[in-house]
């Protein structure tokens, strides 16, 4: 019951943070200095055709009204159509955003496996070889800038050793799965189209890896402190009076209360990876979600900014909400 | 100074840290006869937790056992493998501590955790052992339907502390060691606490270690008395004895030092403060403090703790054996 | 015999000192992080001296030669210096801490104490603020602003600015909720001290010690999330030299002149790693339980 009260109440939370980013988004695309009407015709045009583009966008009408209009829109999921292609936003953010969510879970998966790994091994063995390598290692990938990690990772992987492609979902040549779930994995599977799901996975790693490296670091980090700090606490101390092994001692006793802030850091990270997906996708080519907002914002194509940058916001809330929720699932005092 | 059920003889533990090497136990020698209880009295530092901490082998780094035996129901711990050690621990020696809130894993429900103490000491799943749970908890008192599903942050104090006392005595132990059990908690409490733990002793038959600096309370639960400063046992005696003919002038002084309401005029400490143990006094670790300073003999030859009448050990160089 | 204890009012802090001087030593990644911080500040203000060439001057007829002797890390494609540009660009890194540092600290201290202090509906409004902006990852907030403001360097330095405040906000009230509630406050606030008073002489200074922390945890994030701007074309532009755009450059040169990316993110990637073993080194030296 305490579980279920706590759920909605950050439900309804959610709900207002998110009526505060339609503001916020809706108050970038106001302050956009750069006519976006002049933009598009030229500079040239002659007025009754500005007035006409600019009724049709519905930028004549006052600024309560635009802003009352986009939040009716952005309720029902219409921001309105691209300047840029030319199609509903919507539909845009429909076939970007597989690839972007296709990526991510692909490198939280790995970040997870390599960050916990190795952060559990260093808080057992402290001071041994994988110890310094691991903290090495994580150190790395904090520091390193994404796109320049992918960069140097592609000129080593295709440039030189042309053992990966460069960019793209898949080759061309190859035929794509039909469209389930938009996760070219998960599709090619479910056919049974194995040229398809290996040629999807040559693509993916590369960027998927290089995204969640740097994530795999601060897991790593973050699960061998968490250990540590949990190792010195007294109840440890207990379970190792009771006569408990050392084995059970670590991995029912230690782990369960030192995954949990992990687990914390995982949804942190989940929103990282969103950021870093801009810059990986830009550097592979990868067609997500990221890339698309780039482009958008190259051209101040601001319903697409707006719908853009709105969803991804969405994503990220959503996923800070579950992972709150798991938290208070994990540990017993968050249900408040 | 043997005792038939633990003798600890000549302990040395050293801490490891910045400031240098911290000697915290100096060659401790205690002894608890079966069914027999020993309170182990001082002020915060003399080493009585790391003496306690030492018989259960929960030393560890910075820590380190440099020398001495400790020999438990004829095995000599400190020679035992870690394997051999866990079957010892949580079954024939529990320990309970003084955070009890703290000394319980937050994740986990009450009853599992003394269902893993009870399916540890007697071989049996954990499943099974959940069906004993209700008479460990009856055992101290509590309500059972209400406390068996609860976590740890849902209990008060003295709940929690009966708690651990369910975990440490379902398994019979043969010996229990109680550091400072009843510190924590109120007044009130710590009267409850002591009557269930003597209660259920007395029930039991085990021995009892039973570590606090607080005098009163040793009084009325313990046979027998030691008394440590700095390191070593300085005075071993039964309680009675170390009421009434208190040897030694720290455990002269610490009598002095409490209050009663019988006694009128000002209340005496002992003058000084508790040593640093990276540069410990030379010879008697008390000779800066003491009263009866004895030039020449006290600051150089540490005192032996030896036998000076019937069941009474000092170590002090006032008294012969 | 009675021995007098005498302690001296600075036998507390040398010991401090002393434990601080230990844990330090004993933390060789901090130092090595230290010297690096140092390195880079000292180029930075002999930037002149140190640089063989001008940053901006162009030579066409040598454009994307390798390295060599008379150009340490190559050429870029307008046969600019690469390596008198990365010294340059140290100034502008340096710039950019620098302003995004004290912007957001300013803006999220000053959100904290209020929030923190006043609580009630003050606090709800702005913690729901704050959330707000936590909602998005930082980069493309940062993203958003930076366009929607103009691509400059200065905007770039706004835009960092606005995602990047939260953090001490928050940081900030949990400090000023602990001190607010402490029976000091109280026993000062019975002695009739004014609300202003009590906020800057007494919650404030207890709040700096966390948030430097902080400060030098978030350095390292701040010059990636300006390389990362400068990298999408919306930071500094060119012919301005910030490491960010430089890798964004060698990009399109990647295969015949590998040098102009590789080294441009090889410093961001030197600086960021010194930023963060020294802020991992002070967030153990101050960390109280760590002390022990």
């Amino acid at each position: 019951m305490k579980l279920l009260s706590f759920i909605l109440r950050r439900l309804f939370l959610m709900i207002i943070v998110l009526f505060g980013i339609l503001v916020i988004v809706f108050f970038i695309a106001k302050i956009i200095p750069a006519d976006p009407v002049g933009a598009l015709l030229g500079g040239n045009a002659p007025p009754e055709l500005v007035d006409e583009l600019k009724h049709k966008l519905g930028l004549d009408r006052p600024l309560s009204q635009q802003f009352f209009d986009y939040i009716k829109g952005a309720v029902k999921g219409d921001f309105g159509v691209s300047l840029k292609t030319n199609r509903p936003v919507i539909e845009d953010i429909k076939e970007y955003f597989p690839a972007t969510l296709e990526l991510s879970i692909f490198a939280i998966i790995i970040s997870v496996v390599i960050g916990m790994f190795l952060g559990i091994f260093s808080a057992v063995k402290r001071n041994s070889f994988i110890d310094h390598f691991s903290r090495v290692f994580s150190i790395m990938g904090v520091s390193m800038p994404v796109f320049w990690t992918g960069l140097l990772l592609l000129l080593l992987f295709y440039y030189i050793l042309g053992w990966l492609p460069g960019s793209g979902r898949l080759s061309l040549f190859v035929l794509p799965p039909e469209q389930k779930t938009g996760l070219i994995l998960i599709d090619s599977l479910l056919e049974g189209n194995w040229e398809a799901f290996w040629d999807g996975l040559k693509h993916i790693i590369l960027p998927a890896f290089v995204l969640g490296y740097a994530s795999s670091a601060s897991i790593a980090r973050m699960t061998r402190a968490s250990v540590l700090d949990v190792l010195k606490q007294d109840y440890i101390r207990t379970a190792k009076a009771k006569g408990l092994p050392k084995r059970i001692v670590i991995y029912k006793h230690a782990l369960r209360n030192a995954l949990i802030p992990v687990v914390t850091i995982i949804g942190l990270r989940f929103g990282s990876l969103l950021e870093g997906a801009v810059l990986t996708e830009t550097i592979f080519g990868w067609p997500g979600l990221g890339r698309y907002i780039v482009n958008a914002l190259l051209v101040l194509d601001y319903p697409a900014i707006m719908g853009g940058t709105f969803f991804i916001a969405l994503v990220y809330s959503i996923a800070n909400l579950i992972v709150d929720i798991i938290y208070a699932i994990l540990d017993p005092r968050m249900r408040i | 100074m043997v005792g038939d059920l633990l003798t600890v003889k000549n302990l040395k533990v050293v801490f490891h840290t910045y400031r240098g090497i911290i000697k915290a136990l100096n060659g401790v020698y205690l002894w608890v006869d079966k069914g027999k209880r020993l309170g182990v009295v001082g002020e915060t530092g003399c080493g009585k937790s790391v003496t306690s901490l030492s018989i259960m082998r929960l030393i560890e780094e910075p820590g380190e056992v440099m020398e001495g035996e400790i020999i438990f129901d004829g095995k000599n711990l400190l020679e035992l493998s870690e394997e051999e050690m866990m079957k010892i621990r949580g079954k024939e020696m529990s320990m309970i501590f003084q955070e009890p809130v703290s000394a319980l894993n937050p994740v986990f429900k009450v009853g599992y955790q003394i269902a893993e103490s009870i399916s540890h000491a007697e071989g049996i799943s954990i499943k099974e052992a959940y069906s004993k749970v209700k008479d460990a908890l009856e055992m101290v008192g509590l309500d059972w339907k209400r406390v068996i599903n609860l976590y740890p942050h849902e209990l008060s104090g003295g709940m929690a502390q009966r708690v651990m006392i369910a975990m440490a005595l379902v398994t019979r132990p043969k010996l229990l060691i109680a550091d400072e059990p009843t510190s924590a908690l109120d007044v009130t409490i710590q009267a409850q606490i002591l009557d269930l733990l003597d209660e259920l002793i007395t029930k039991l038959g085990s021995s009892v270690i039973l570590i606090t600096h607080n005098l009163g309370v040793a009084a009325q639960f313990c046979d027998n008395i030691a008394v440590m400063y700095a390191g070593n046992v300085v005075e071993y005696a039964s309680t009675e004895k170390i009421f009434s003919n208190p040897l030694h002038p720290y455990t002269k002084g610490l009598i002095k030092a409490v209050p009663r309401v019988s006694r009128k005029g000002e209340i005496e400490g002992i003058p000084g403060s508790v040593p640093d143990l990276v540069h410990p006094p030379s010879g008697c670790r008390f000779h800066p403090r003491c009263p009866a300073f004895i030039k020449g003999k006290c600051e150089k030859e540490k005192p032996e703790l030896i036998e000076v009448e019937k069941n009474h050990y000092v170590a002090c160089h006032l008294y012969k054996g | 015999m009675e021995e007098k204890a005498q302690i001296s009012r600075w036998e507390p802090l040398i010991e401090d000192l002393k434990h601080t001087a230990y844990l330090w030593k004993k933390n060789k990644l901090a130092m090595f992080g230290g010297i690096i911080i140092l390195a880079f500040i000292v180029v930075a203000i002999f930037a002149p001296v140190i640089a063989p060439y001008d940053p901006y001057e162009q030579n066409l007829a040598n454009r994307l030669s390798p390295p060599s002797w008379e150009h340490l890390l190559g050429t870029d494609q307008y046969g600019r210096d690469i390596f008198s540009r990365i010294v340059w660009g140290t100034r502008i890194e340096l710039k950019i801490i620098f302003l995004v540092t004290v912007i957001s600290t300013s803006i999220g201290i000053v959100i904290g104490i209020v929030s923190g202090y006043f609580g009630g509906v003050v606090d709800e409004v702005l913690m729901r603020i704050t959330d707000m902006f936590l909602a998005f990852p930082s980069l493309v907030l940062a993203m958003a602003f930076a366009s929607a403001l103009g691509p400059s360097l200065t905007n770039a330095i706004i835009a960092i600015s606005i995602v990047s405040w939260t953090v001490y906000a928050r940081l900030v009230r949990a400090e000023t909720i602990k001190i607010k509630n402490m029976p000091y406050i109280e026993a000062i606030r019975s002695l009739g001290a004014s609300t202003p008073r009590i906020l800057f002489l007494h919650i404030f200074p207890m709040t700096v010690s966390p948030v430097l922390v902080q400060m030098t945890l978030r350095m390292g994030s701040i010059i990636l999330s300006a390389a990362g701007l400068g990298f999408l074309g919306l930071g500094a532009q060119p012919p301005t030299p910030e490491w960010g755009a430089m890798v964004s450059d060698g990009r399109l040169y990647i295969m015949n002149a590998w040098w102009i990316s590789t080294f441009s993110g090889f410093a961001i990637a030197l600086v960021v790693l010194g930023f963060n073993f020294l802020g991992d080194g002070v967030r153990d030296i101050m960390d109280p339980r760590l002390r022990r």
